[in-house]
């Protein structure tokens, strides 16, 4: 029992490290890796429990990454699962920027190295333009008006009046419950 | 004492990024530029690159960039700790509540409202990495020399190699990277 015990730890952990160390573009991508190895390799979750814990980890603020071994980790070994799924997705992207931030006042000295990064930055800047692009687009597509309000307004009220983010994300969160109970009732009277 | 002003920054960034990825963008710059001061504008474009190119969740590579460069060691394991602290509590209650009630229903609602907010603020963020990149001065003017209408010949070269060629976004900006260096080269040869 306590071996078999050990024996998930382990896996866990070093799933996590790995997922975590090669798992470029983002947290969707881990998620469907998780999937991936835990459902389609080990067999230790099934499909749909797999994509309620999803959910979960998209439902909860942070990472997805790291959202996504929690929700793993607690699900095959309760909070000892968490400490350690967590550990093993953070230690990959901690090592690999401690040491690109040790090197970061070299870099940003060396002219070549200065060129390429500023470089790069209409490139990111290009990235981010073809992400918002498209996230704003499926807003539109998806025909909620209230939304789309919502998107515009958040977008003028940020960048003229440079209201904090967080209170931005706090107003939105706290209309959007009420819409939700208030559809949900409505549900119910129909 | 700024090991622990690290760690609640970064636990405010955690509580407050949904929606995964770029979400978290516009709080670290709100926390890390606006309200701290701990990094250039330029430099956070800068660690925006880094961490578009290296694996991991771009506030994991911020707190570790960010607390490296404050404090050390112990600011990189203050930031991480500030920012997964959040996370490892709300996830696991809802995968608490969840295994008891099985309802997310209600939560998913109020996050469908949440996502266009959340676009509308990486919106902003991405405009401040632009403004950045396109003017000299690294702020919003139209004098002479600031402009850099190379960035922006980068910059729309690289739109049209993402969304009619399809390329990976790690190699368009390298492509970027590689464009600017081979024109400071010729520069210092020409001089």
């Amino acid at each position: 029992m306590e071996t078999q015990k050990t024996h998930i730890l382990r896996r866990l952990f070093f799933s996590t490290l790995y997922l975590s160390a090669f798992t470029f573009g983002g947290g969707y991508v881990i998620v469907t890796l998780l999937k991936n190895r835990f459902v389609d390799q080990y067999h230790w979750i099934d499909e749909d429990e797999m994509l309620d814990l999803v959910a979960i980890a998209q439902s909860a603020p942070g990472a997805i990454a790291v959202n996504g071994a929690i929700v793993v980790g607690y699900k095959l070994a309760g909070l000892t699962g968490v400490a350690v799924s967590v550990l093993g997705a953070v230690i990959p992207p901690m090592a690999i920027l401690t040491v690109v931030s040790y090197c970061y006042d070299a870099f940003s000295t060396n002219p070549y190295i200065a060129a390429m990064l500023g470089g790069m930055r209409a490139g990111v800047g290009a990235v981010i333009t073809s992400v918002v692009y498209d996230m704003g687009k499926n807003v539109v597509r998806a025909g909620d008006p209230v939304n789309v309000v919502i998107m515009i307004l958040s977008f003028c009220i940020s960048y003229f009046l440079n209201v904090n983010v967080v209170f931005i994300i706090i107003a939105v969160a706290v209309f959007g419950a009420l819409r939700s109970v208030a559809a949900q009732k409505a549900g119910e009277r129909s | 004492m700024i090991c622990l002003r690290l760690f609640l920054s970064f636990m405010q960034i955690g509580c407050f990024c949904f929606g995964g990825g770029y979400a978290a963008m516009p709080l670290i710059e709100e926390q890390v530029v606006t309200a701290n001061h701990w990094l250039t504008m330029n430099a956070f474009s800068d660690l925006v690159t880094i961490a578009e190119m290296t694996p991991g969740p771009i506030a994991i590579n911020a707190a570790t960039f960010v607390g490296t460069q404050v404090a050390g060691p112990a600011g990189a394991v203050a930031a991480t700790c500030g920012y997964i602290f959040p996370s490892c509590l709300f996830v696991t209650l809802l995968a608490y509540v969840y295994t008891r009630f099985r309802n997310l229903s209600l939560i998913q609602q109020t996050l469908a409202s949440l996502r266009p907010a959340v676009v509308a603020l990486i919106a902003k963020a991405g405009i401040g990495i632009l403004i950045a990149a396109f003017f000299v001065n690294g702020t919003f003017s139209l004098a002479a020399g600031n402009v850099s209408f190379r960035m922006i010949l980068y910059f729309a070269a690289a739109l049209v190699l993402l969304r009619k060629a399809k390329l990976n976004p790690i190699l368009v900006m390298v492509l970027c990277g590689a464009a600017e260096v081979i024109f400071y080269c010729a520069g210092t040869l020409i001089r």
